[in-house]
């Protein structure tokens, strides 16, 4: 295509946003709202994915041995342990080490132990993960190890973490398959009403021997073009409010400042931004090209 | 140029549109195609410009065996024939220029060529100065120049006028036949459907006459042929 042809495509796309005002506002706002939700479900999302793996970071396994094992074994079980793709990390608690930790909450019993340390076949890995829902095949492991007595698992935290975070994986997908939905219907109304409105420049474009893409080109145009309106103003909208927002709760609430780790508006729209404007890109697109395809027979 | 061959078109519903009827127009003809309402002329003009395809028989359009062509080839062959209507079909939000213009955008004609193709063929038929001008603000007769220059700017080898001078009053019907006139004298050849009696029997041109879908007179400079 021609850079003059393409500058009179695009002339005519903004033509037909122009000249269908009222639906082209409308269309607009739909996608804008449809973003906005997107954007701020996102927002939420992500946020507590974050909190949800700093909560995991924390969920370990805890492997203790067989009586009388020497420091080499259990070195070299530490070293085989750690290159397990399920371990980002792991770490040697002594029995000395488990007893002073254990005695801080026994206070005042703690003198009837005098000197004995009564964990003194205590000591153990506490083994981190990259990933909780890879708890079930690590322990398998650890219990096949020669030298292990014992594995504790944290199972029902690392449960429930992995369910809630399918889960709002589950969730989304459905919500923001409905929410395009909706956008493709609006943009396919918008783009059907242009049709209308310009079926005799069609049909003399067709008689003079447009062809098919030069016909269909400027609505094209315009679907897109909605859509990336339509995906830009919601996301100048929410960098403000994620901003303001994550300011507001950091101060408000800064007791709960370890518990909350907000990602920063920049981390969230690294990837916010591209996937948003992809978004309103494509519903313009697909919306206008299903609806070209239906009522342009050219 | 035009070679018709035993053409026959039949709706879903009714008798045949057209029943048989073969045709051979010479390069640089100019032909009248008359006859009453339900003889055949329009489906005549949509089976050359290819809304439609031909039930049986051959049509042959500049070497283009117009019934085989295929969907994505029908633009390109569509170029080499200009169309005129009675209703002019203008663009309303658009001047007398960039209508002109619009029948070379789309087909890419560079922005530059257009400049200058657009003043030449305004001027061929009498509007340069108008080139401003809406449709709404020019008579009858002049938004029919404005549609003769849209169809010649690409200097189609055919161009079909049905019925040009339906809307028009007396002398402004003969401008636009003075001026189909001139074009056909530069070497385009010139179909025009019409019901003007006036016109054909005084141009003194090739007059096909149709009835009910077959042409029952052609002669080579004849007259309107009264079917009462």
């Amino acid at each position: 295509m021609r850079i003059s042809s393409f500058g009179y495509t695009l002339k005519q796309g903004i033509k037909n946003i122009w000249s269908n005002k009222l639906f082209s506002l409308a269309t607009i706002a739909t996608i804008a709202a449809c973003v906005f939700l997107f954007s701020i479900f996102y927002a939420v999302v992500t946020n507590f994915q974050n909190i949800v793996r700093q909560a995991q970071t924390g969920v370990a396994v805890t492997v203790f041995f067989d009586e009388g094992l020497d420091d080499a074994r259990i070195q070299e079980i530490g070293q085989e342990i750690s290159k397990r793709a399920e371990v980002s990390r792991i770490v040697f608690v002594s029995a000395e080490e488990a007893w002073d930790s254990f005695k801080e909450n026994l206070g005042e019993y703690v003198d009837t132990f005098g000197e004995d340390n009564p964990l003194a076949d205590c000591a153990n890995y506490e083994i981190y993960m990259n990933d909780v829902s890879m708890q079930d095949s690590l322990v398998s492991y650890l219990q096949t190890v020669t030298g292990i007595s014992e594995v504790h698992k944290s199972a029902n935290v690392a449960t429930a973490l992995t369910s809630v975070n399918s889960l709002i994986g589950y969730v989304s997908l459905g919500i923001i398959f409905i929410l395009l939905a909706v956008s493709v219907f609006l943009i396919s109304n918008t783009v059907a009403i242009g049709i209308t409105v310009r079926k005799e420049e069609i049909a003399i474009m067709k008689l003079i021997g447009a062809t098919d893409f030069v016909v269909r080109a400027p609505f094209l145009i315009e679907g897109i073009l909605l859509g990336m309106i339509g995906a830009a103003i919601p996301l100048v909208a929410v960098y403000f409010i994620y901003t303001n927002v994550i300011d507001y709760v950091s101060t408000k609430f800064s007791v709960l400042s370890s518990i909350l780790v907000f990602l920063s508006a920049d981390q969230i729209f690294y990837t916010l931004l591209p996937i948003s404007l992809i978004m309103g890109v494509g519903i313009g697109f697909l919306g206008s090209l299903f609806t070209v395809r239906r009522h342009l027979r050219v | 140029m035009i070679i018709l061959e035993d053409v026959s078109k039949s709706y879903s519903t009714g008798a045949p549109a057209l029943n048989g009827i073969s045709l051979h127009i010479e390069p640089g003809e100019f032909v009248f195609i008359v006859g009453d309402s339900g003889s055949g002329k329009s489906t005549l003009i949509k089976l050359l410009l290819r809304e439609l395809s031909p039930t049986s028989g051959k049509i042959v359009v500049n070497k283009v065996d117009v019934g085989k062509l295929r969907h994505r080839k029908v633009a390109k062959y569509r170029r080499s024939i200009g169309v005129v209507f009675q209703d002019f079909r203008l663009l309303k939000d658009r001047n007398v220029y960039e209508n002109v213009a619009f029948a070379q955008r789309v087909i890419a004609v560079p922005a530059r060529q257009i400049r200058k193709n657009v003043p030449s063929v305004l001027s061929l038929v009498g509007l340069a100065e108008k080139y401003k001008s809406r449709p709404k603000e020019l008579s009858g007769g002049e938004q029919q120049r404005v549609a003769v220059a849209r169809a010649i700017i690409n200097r189609p080898p055919i161009l079909l006028a049905d019925e040009p001078t339906g809307n028009l009053d007396p002398k402004n019907s003969w401008e636009i036949m003075k001026l189909l006139e001139q074009i056909n004298k530069n070497g385009t050849t010139v179909l025009v459907v019409t019901h003007n009696r006036e016109i054909v029997n005084a141009m003194q041109k090739r007059v096909i006459t149709m009835k009910k879908g077959v042409i029952v007179s052609d002669q080579k400079k004849g007259g309107y042929i009264d079917e009462d």
